[in-house]
């Protein structure tokens, strides 16, 4: 026998539904796929401008000097190499000059041919550098370096030195390594949020074409719909969220990395992540339950996207409005990006990565749940508004314009 | 007046035992952007009766009956269903069929089923237990795995309509139910509501069709631009418009001529006339008595189709039957 269903028995018959059709689509596979694409391009161009950068991008310099000075020169390089790495700039002949002949440096560095950034010519005891000015100054330092090396003639041996590397930080190191941990926390965040949140938008409009929405209207309370498909859509999105970071988490490691090669939050990582999941849900489920709001609204997805590009572009206002108000821990920007309902899950997981207090949290998040309460409700009424007028009108409203049915009365039937 | 007050003297106006009433409305107005499209409708339904609302197109029939399952509220007036303001609160008694179908084109028919039966609060297994069970008796057996998507449109009405009813509720409504459906689904339909009706359920719904409300209702509302002109017993409307009487007499002329209404029109052998107040007898007395030499006479009760005319309008009467023409 059937029975009265509370709102949350009702949100939750909703979510049931939405949930296992979503998770068993095919198109959900395409989603769980869908980040990969960015990170493998990311990847590729990064491996692709790393090998340009290595290959084409490394400045020479050229050496023209009598052919037993040259030699002088190539075999300090070599016996130096090792030692300072990149801190000196690779050796090139130009040319071996014979006693009394004339050479241009100028020209050589303007030679289109060759890649050099300058050009070494004298000798061992009195070296010239040609090139641009800041780049001379530059290797003012090493080129004398290996001058002296190769004045020297003979290979000399350097002593090895003991390395102890310490795991404490600065104080101002730790503040900058934490900043990049709220950063990094903030634009996962940000990222995940508009990806997952513009998904029910879709789920939405198509619920529209199917009719069903006034089924659903008449058997239970709209709030109890709109909470149905923001809780579902927040499972499905956590799903996403958990295999992602699952397959990303074991690649990670499986390459032999640790969570200890980026700087720790202040909170621990451990809360850290719990923090980020309750900030993500806060974040999805005000932005979603704004979006649902807009989908309301609208009639087709063309109509959607028209309608959420406004909101998209002030979420972004709202993301860097939240990273600027990091950088000014315990100030009054801090305090607003904190109470802006939708700047306020980015700034306190910036907070939780730089200051280890808890408090602040247990009262934001509170905040934030109150403000989720209020706009679920708002956007059910906009919803219940727009929506439960009447179906389409005779003659066609269904090609009207969106803003001309936004003017227009509606369909009465 | 309250709607408990209103309600005693509903029931007790015609000395019938009072029957309790399945919904009560009273002074329904629903405004869009100042564009009024319910105003100040009254509506009482007895419990187990089959009402009908019956107007054109626009006239507002979906507004009135959104308002009064709770999917919108009205700006004014007082709505009680099954003895509840809230009609979300009882949803579980209540079945609903809207005019425009919509179910889930993933979900198989049994599913779908179970799904409208979870919104009205009976648990998902249940109802899919049930809902394989009534796509058996309804000899749609066949299409129980089969995907919403993969039925005919009209199938898919019909799992829509089990899915209407799985959970057994007391009251059932239903907007325009018989648009889309061939003759032979629209009789199927007829008798399913006939026997909702012998079980007690309460079973209101809209329609343009005249036909259907005259054959099946025992009320009906007349609704025409927001407003209800007629809301009562289908006899009551029809006695609203005298009968006709229709004439033949073997004399042209005559003393029995006076006997005639005004109005009365002579259309080849035969004179046709509203039945006066008086009565039959009267009448049949100065005919005799006047020499007419009656070769016949009949009496024709009005149908509904022109009791909808006397009380709505030609307007309104024209609009329907375009609605009509347009659903064949």
């Amino acid at each position: 026998m059937s029975g009265r269903l509370s709102t949350l028995a009702a949100a939750m018959v909703i979510a049931r539904r939405d949930f296992t059709a979503i998770l068993f689509s095919r198109s959900f596979f395409f989603f769980l796929l869908g980040p990969l694409f960015p990170i493998l391009v990311g990847g590729l161009a990064g491996g692709i401008g790393k090998d340009v950068q290595s290959s084409a991008a490394r400045p020479e310099l050229g050496v023209a000097m009598a052919p037993a000075d040259t030699r002088a020169m190539l075999a300090a390089y070599r016996q130096l190499q090792p030692e300072l790495g990149r801190a000196l700039p690779v050796l090139v002949t130009v040319g071996d000059l014979q006693p009394g002949q004339q050479f241009d440096p100028a020209a050589a560095v303007q030679d289109k041919r060759l890649n050099l950034a300058a050009v070494l010519t004298g000798t061992p005891g009195q070296p010239v550098l040609t090139g641009p000015a800041e780049r001379i100054e530059q290797w003012r330092g090493p080129v004398a370096l290996l001058a002296a090396e190769a004045q020297r003639g003979a290979a000399t041996s350097y002593p090895e030195v003991g390395l102890k590397p310490l795991a404490l930080a600065t104080t101002a190191d730790e503040a900058r390594s934490r900043m990049l941990t709220a950063q990094l926390g903030q634009t996962v965040l940000f990222l995940l949020t508009m990806l997952l949140a513009g998904m029910v938008l879709s789920n939405l409009v198509e619920e529209k074409g199917n009719k069903i929405i006034e089924v659903l209207a008449a058997a239970i309370p709209m709030d109890a719909v709109f909470l149905g498909k923001l809780f579902a859509m927040l499972a499905v999105s956590l799903v996403g969220i958990t295999v992602w970071a699952g397959a990303g988490g074991a690649i990670w490691f499986a390459a032999g990395n640790s969570l200890g090669q980026f700087p720790a939050p202040a909170v621990g990582w451990p809360l850290f992540f719990v923090l980020g999941t309750a900030y993500f849900a806060m974040g999805y489920l005000l932005l979603g339950s704004l979006f649902l709001a807009i989908g309301s609204m609208a009639a087709t997805v063309r109509e959607v996207q028209t309608l959420s590009m406004p909101v998209t572009m002030l979420q972004l206002l709202n993301f860097f409005f939240a990273s600027w108000a990091m950088a000014r821990p315990g100030s009054l920007a801090e305090l607003a990006a904190i109470a802006v309902p939708f700047s306020s899950p980015f700034t306190m997981l910036a907070r939780a990565a730089q200051d280890d207090a808890l408090l602040p949290h247990a009262l934001a998040l509170a905040w934030q749940v109150v403000c989720v309460a209020i706009f679920v409700r708002v956007g059910a009424n906009v919803f219940r508004r727009w929506v439960m007028k009447s179906g389409p009108a005779r003659g066609g409203s269904e090609r009207k314009g969106l803003l001309a049915r936004l003017r227009s009365r509606p369909a009465v039937r | 007046m309250k709607l408990g007050e209103w309600q005693m003297a509903g029931n007790g106006a015609d000395g019938e035992t009072a029957r309790p009433l399945a919904i009560e409305a009273r002074g329904l107005v629903k405004r869009f952007d100042g564009f009024t499209a319910v105003d100040g409708v009254d509506i009482t339904v007895p419990q187990g009766a089959i009402y009908g609302i019956l107007g054109p197109n626009g006239a507002g029939k979906t507004t009135t009956l959104r308002m009064l399952l709770g999917i919108i509220d009205p700006d004014e007036g007082v709505r009680r269903v099954l003895g509840h303001e809230r009609p979300h609160e009882i949803s579980h008694l209540i079945g609903y069929l809207p005019e425009e179908r919509g179910l889930y084109p993933a979900m198989k028919a049994y599913e779908a089923i179970g799904f409208l039966g979870a919104l009205r609060g009976l648990p998902l297994e249940e109802g899919r237990r049930r809902g394989k069970i009534l796509l058996e008796e309804h000899g749609l057996g066949y299409a129980i795995d089969r995907q919403i998507r993969q039925l005919s449109k009209g199938m898919a009405q019909q799992v829509q309509l089990l899915g209407t009813l799985v959970h057994e509720p007391k009251l059932v409504v239903f907007d325009e139910p018989f648009s889309g459906l061939d003759a032979l689904n629209q009789g199927k339909l007829e008798r399913m509501m006939r026997g909702l009706a012998e079980k007690g359920t309460t079973v209101i719904f809209s329609t343009h069709v005249i036909a259907h409300a005259e054959r099946l209702c025992d009320e009906v509302a007349i609704i025409a631009g927001g407003k209800v002109p007629f809301a009562g017993p289908v006899d009551v409307a029809r006695d609203r418009i005298p009968a006709q009487v229709r004439l033949e007499t073997r004399a042209g002329d005559g003393p029995w001529r006076q006997a005639l209404p005004a109005d009365a029109r002579h259309e080849g052998h035969y004179w046709y006339f509203s039945l006066p107040e008086s009565g039959i007898e009267p009448l049949l007395r100065a005919l005799i008595e006047g020499e007419a030499g009656i070769l016949s006479l009949s009496i024709e009760r009005a149908g509904l189709h022109d009791a909808f005319v006397a009380i709505a309008g030609e307007a309104a009467a024209r609009a329907l039957a375009e609605d009509k023409d347009e659903s064949r």
